[in-house]
């Protein structure tokens, strides 16, 4: 197939498409006027039932608990996926990329990216601390704190080296934070099992006030797991891709 | 506004879906399939919206306030972190296709059988 066919031929699938998407929408309820019965219902219970106010949290880490552990295991699997097709293959030896142009000198990092990249490197850490420890109260969760905390580690490589970066994230460190976070998630759902509840029920005290930190059970336990998941898997997948520029493999 | 933010969702998987078929490099492909993809964060949260309504946290607001929906910007969230696995592993795939054919070309990798 040529690319002039591959063109005409997409031109006609797309108009298709896009034919049957703007049917669908044409379908939709006007923007604005969302008719769906499980949010609404979830908006007037949230807050009382959970004592969490950020009900978006309360969702994924209570009402939809379980489906976010399959989520958090799917980042899971995605950075041990990540290991194994990025792994030293038989047969393959690995040596420096100096070795290769011995004669061209490594530029040092400028001074302009090192400065920022240092002084940004604790503000970084308490920002992800802070979101992964508010989820039921603001905008924020184990996730986006994950990923944040995972900031910072790359700030410690673009400030110094690799070799840097390595040596406060080593492998070992990280596969043991990813696997208390995974795990720990399951086995709070576990626990409410063991004490006669569904599993992932939310089995600990709520606290009296509504978004207060120590309020609303198990969530805010459970986006602390997330939150260390999170950002060891984020850390584990930049450094499998960063080491494939920093070290030549070859048979 | 009416139908004016599900346009966009066509559009932007219009934009993505024509990236991928004419893309000459895997990386820029990946990027292409994130495009498409960040069509659904838009029709998520524009399903959601209810006129008028707040976000759905309610620290400094009572609690029975119009909001928009919440169950949709949870959906979003699931949403990024596949996106962000999915990439994750199309990269790795990407730098070993690279490794194995010394190139990232979908064309010249397609002639390449096994």
């Amino acid at each position: 197939m040529t690319p002039r066919q591959r063109i005409a031929a997409f031109g006609v699938a797309i108009a298709g498409l896009v034919t049957c998407y703007l049917w669908a929408f044409a379908g939709l309820p006007g923007f604005g006027r969302y008719p769906g019965p499980y949010g609404p219902v979830i908006l007037r219970n949230a807050v009382a039932q959970t004592n969490a106010t950020g009900v978006v949290s309360a969702i994924n880490f209570d009402y939809r608990g379980f489906d976010t552990v399959g989520e958090e295991f799917i980042l899971f699997t995605a950075a041990a996926g990540m290991a194994v097709v990025l792994r030293l293959l038989r047969g393959e030896g690995e040596r420096s990329p100096v070795d290769e142009a011995a004669g061209r000198r490594v530029p040092p990092t400028s001074g302009a990216v090192r400065m920022p990249a240092l002084l940004l490197i604790g503000p970084t850490i308490l920002i992800g601390w802070w979101l992964s420890s508010h989820a039921q109260t603001d905008p924020s969760g184990g996730f986006q704190g994950g990923v944040v905390l995972a900031t910072a580690f790359i700030l410690v490589y673009l400030s110094g080296e690799f070799i840097a970066f390595r040596r406060i994230s080593p492998v070992d460190l990280l596969d043991a934070v990813e696997a208390i976070g995974a795990g720990g998630f399951a086995a709070i759902g576990v626990t409410a099992v063991a004490l006669g509840f569904p599993y992932l029920y939310n089995f600990l005290p709520l606290g009296h006030t509504p978004g207060a930190v120590s309020s609303s059970g198990t969530i805010a336990l459970i986006s602390f797991f997330v939150g260390l998941e999170v950002g060891a898997a984020f850390i584990l997948i930049v450094g499998e891709l960063l080491e494939q520029t920093l070290i030549v493999r070859s048979r | 506004m009416g139908i004016f933010p599900f346009l966009v969702v066509a559009w932007v998987v219009a934009v993505g879906l024509y990236g991928i078929v004419t893309s000459r490099d895997l990386i820029h492909q990946i990027v292409c399939l994130i495009v498409v993809q960040s069509s659904t964060y838009v029709l998520l949260l524009g399903v959601g919206y209810v006129t008028g309504g707040v976000a759905p946290y309610f620290f400094d607001i009572p609690a029975h306030t119009r909001a928009v929906d919440p169950v949709v910007q949870a959906l979003a969230l699931t949403d990024v972190v596949v996106e962000a696995a999915v990439t994750a592993l199309l990269l790795s795939f990407a730098v070993q296709a690279h490794k194995r054919f010394g190139t990232l070309d979908p064309h010249e990798l397609a002639e390449f059988k096994g």
